[in-house]
């Protein structure tokens, strides 16, 4: 529920459409990073709750071929999955909750993510009391991992976090700082639990993936935890550890990998870009103000989103300098979301020309898309 | 979510509760000595150590609803009474600035500063007592040796639990309005200017390195906020300079306490959801919650001290009209558990509900009004 918000693009709606005609009149080919706003308000989609105050409370699967784009938002004990078609009308929606067990409370849900792997797409959602995996739809759900907490569950909460796919594995980060690989087959449900990666000692926040290029001893997994650090990965039957990064006692709340560049978002509204394969950091951002919450990666042309709790959003350019061939980045795109305290912020295409967030307390899916 | 939030929650609750009721007492002039006592009792039962102890103890957060029963056992600690209308606008007050202060930390780890102003504060409000000064000292210790210790992604734990907590909850307060640090609609506003937290630079700087780790270039780019440097780390000490405002007295005689009982919150889907569908796990809680109370000892009225009642609204028309205006989702009336029927059910519960009783009889003849036990039947 944003009333004041939800005001203001019907009060700007005249000036909004004249920016855009004049802008479209005027375009020339590299105009765009020139003009002030780059990127409009679209319609919000609205939510059946509002989101929690967790990091990467956004997730979104792109269906081009159907004109159809999914969205996950975790509200606390239940996540909301919702289609909308291009204009933002959701289409369909359903209510996940996370499986009941012992306790005061009902379970709350931590995240919910889209894997999309080579051969079939899986929904993940992580909560207090295990790991769900479903059909891309939420209709079936395939798989149920239970967290074992065992004694620590009397000191410390136990909860599952940070998912991602590499091949044809989906990595799950824990409060134990274990990240618990599962095998999955080409269908079906017969996921098998085929390794337990123990790098980590402080809870795993965020897993990031890319799509191996082939050749060996390439990193292509990033698992990051509460404490900062982060380990590097060449997936496979076996998980192999290429490099850690140490933290500096600050969260890194999200994590993202293009390239063979690791861009980490951390509590102190940083964003560091690293060479994935040696470690070394080549950029440091003084981004935000805030908290970051969540980064995402535009793959076709290496645009980098932030976001965080100041109700900023950046988009930044990653590129390799044609001389050294060491990382740089560029500014490209400011957006202030007022009075929001984002949660979750993901691109909503691949060439990175859209955009969505969603805010703590808010119960709307905000877009933005260029002009 | 984390273990470790209950304290946390509870003492700033209880802190804003305090500065209420100190408030309203001297509105409503009560004489000094009487406040004095009311002020005294409910300080010393809320730090008592045995409850305390209870309360330090690793678990989960209990559901709005029932950490509502301890306030309202905490308010009632003393001869004061406070009527269903006015324990609902106090509530309602406590957990709004609580929110915003959950909010507005500047980092995670601030919310312990949040509590030390509260606990600071408190310190104030206790008149000639060096007994419950100890008291509050030793709530501080353990507060501190305890999350003193907690790394930043510990207190970011924490944090996200009490905004989980508070959640859907949009009433609108005046004082809050008035500062224009609320908008009409219940929201805070996020100031994107002032200092930013401490251990975060400025943002508009980008710096590349090479590969042996040498600064080789500096950009700056436009963050769209105007920040400035962090002043300093807040204190942990005793009598240490919190730096953070946060937490700190906002009434004041001039600074009136009022509420807008906000119908702007239409979204009613998802605030509903926790009352319609009926908690099995409520008994359990109440377990619970009757062992933590249990810890709290409310003092036996000594002698025959007349009771009074406190109004948190400015006239009884007022408050009468407020109790029957109040939307229903903001009722706080679901665990629904029958005084008199129940009673085997949960013995525990039913001692203390046995100690509210000798708490009623003893103000029968002073207070006209409020019913005990049909307020422990909305328990």
């Amino acid at each position: 529920m944003v009333a004041a918000d939800s005001e203001r693009p019907n009060a700007s709606g005249v000036s909004e459409l004249l920016e855009s005609r004049l802008s479209s009149a005027f375009r020339a080919p590299g105009i765009d990073r020139l003009s002030p706003r780059m990127f409009r308000r679209e319609r919000s989609i609205p939510l059946r709750g509002s989101a929690a105050a967790l990091c990467n409370n956004l997730s979104v699967l792109q269906l081009p071929a159907r004109n159809l784009t999914h969205f996950g938002v975790v509200h606390g004990p239940s996540a909301q999955l919702l289609s909308a078609a291009p204009e933002g009308v959701p289409l369909a929606q359903r209510q996940l909750h996370a499986k009941e067990g012992a306790g005061v409370s009902p379970p709350l849900i931590t995240q919910i993510h889209w894997c999309v792997l080579p051969f079939r797409v899986l929904l993940v959602l992580t909560s207090h009391r295990g790991i769900q995996m479903y059909e891309s739809d939420g209709s079936v759900m395939v798989y149920w991992h239970a967290l074992d907490a065992g004694d620590a569950s009397l000191v410390q909460a136990a909860f599952a976090r940070g998912i991602a796919a590499s091949g044809h594995y989906v990595c799950v980060g824990t409060w134990s700082g274990q990240v618990l690989v599962f095998d999955i087959p080409t269908k079906g449900p017969n996921i098998v639990l085929s390794e337990e990666l123990a790098r980590h000692q402080t809870p795993i926040s965020d897993i990031a993936t890319e799509p191996a290029q082939g050749q060996d001893c390439v990193a292509d997994t990033v698992t990051a935890d509460d404490s900062g650090l982060l380990c590097v990965w060449r997936s496979g039957p076996k998980f192999k550890l290429l490099t850690q990064i140490p933290g500096f006692g600050v969260p890194c709340s999200s994590v993202q990998l293009w390239q063979g560049t690791i861009a980490a978002g951390y509590g102190n509204g940083q964003v560091r870009l690293y060479e994935a394969s040696t470690g070394t950091v080549h950029v440091q951002i003084d981004a935000h103000a805030r908290a970051i919450c969540a980064l995402d990666l535009a793959p076709e042309v290496g645009k980098l989103l932030s976001a965080a709790e100041d109700t900023f959003v950046h988009i930044w350019k990653l590129s390799r300098s044609p001389e050294d061939g060491y990382i740089e980045v560029e500014h490209c795109h400011g957006e202030c979301v007022p009075d929001t305290q984002l949660c979750g912020a993901r691109f909503c295409d691949p060439s990175g020309s859209s955009f969505a967030v969603t805010g703590y307390d808010v119960a709307e899916i905000l877009r933005f898309s260029s002009i | 979510m984390s273990m470790r939030t209950l304290p946390l929650l509870f003492l700033n609750l209880g802190g804003e509760m305090l500065y209420i009721l100190d408030q309203r007492l001297r509105a409503q002039n009560i004489p000094g000595d009487k406040a004095r006592k009311v002020m005294n009792d409910i300080i010393s039962t809320m730090f008592n150590q045995k409850f305390m102890d209870e309360l330090f103890k690793p678990q989960e957060l209990y559901s709005k609803k029932a950490l509502r029963t301890v306030y309202d056992r905490l308010a009632h600690a003393s001869i004061m009474r406070l009527n269903q209308a006015s324990m609902d606008k106090l509530y309602d007050l406590m957990t709004m600035a609580f929110k915003y202060q959950v909010l507005l930390c500047p980092r995670p780890k601030d919310v312990l500063l949040v509590t030390l102003n509260h606990l600071d504060a408190i310190k104030g409000l206790i008149q000639d007592s060096p007994t419950i000064l100890h008291q509050v000292d030793k709530t501080f210790r353990q507060l501190t040796d305890i999350y003193g210790g907690l790394s930043a992604g510990e207190f970011q734990l924490i944090r996200q639990t009490l905004l989980i907590f508070f959640q859907d909850l949009h009433i609108r307060v005046s004082i809050f309005l008035k500062d224009k640090v609320q908008n009409s609609s219940g929201r805070f506003v996020l100031p994107v200017s002032g200092p930013v937290p401490w251990g975060t630079e400025v943002p508009g700087l980008i710096r590349t390195f090479n590969n042996k780790g040498k600064e080789v270039k500096r950009t700056e780019f436009k963050h769209g906020g105007s920040y400035v440097a962090a002043p300093k780390e807040g204190s942990l000490e005793l009598y240490g300079d919190r730096v953070l405002k946060l937490g700190t007295n906002m009434y004041s005689v001039n600074r009136p306490v009022e509420t807008h009982m906000s119908a702007a919150s239409k979204n009613l889907a998802s605030q509903t959801q926790e009352s319609i569908v009926p908690n099995p796990l409520a008994k359990e809680e109440l377990n619970l919650l009757a062992r933590l109370i249990g810890g709290m000892e409310i003092q036996k009225p000594s002698g025959p001290e007349p009771g009074f009642r406190l109004n948190l609204f400015t006239t009884d028309e007022e408050e009468e009209q407020a109790a029957l205006t109040r939307p229903e989702e903001l009722s706080y009336k679901v665990i629904n558990i029958q005084a008199t029927q129940d009673q085997q059910t949960n013995q525990e519960l039913v001692r203390i509900m046995g100690e509210f009783e000798i708490t009623d009889q003893s103000r029968q003849s002073s207070s006209k009004g409020d019913d005990w036990l049909a307020m422990m039947d909305e328990l």
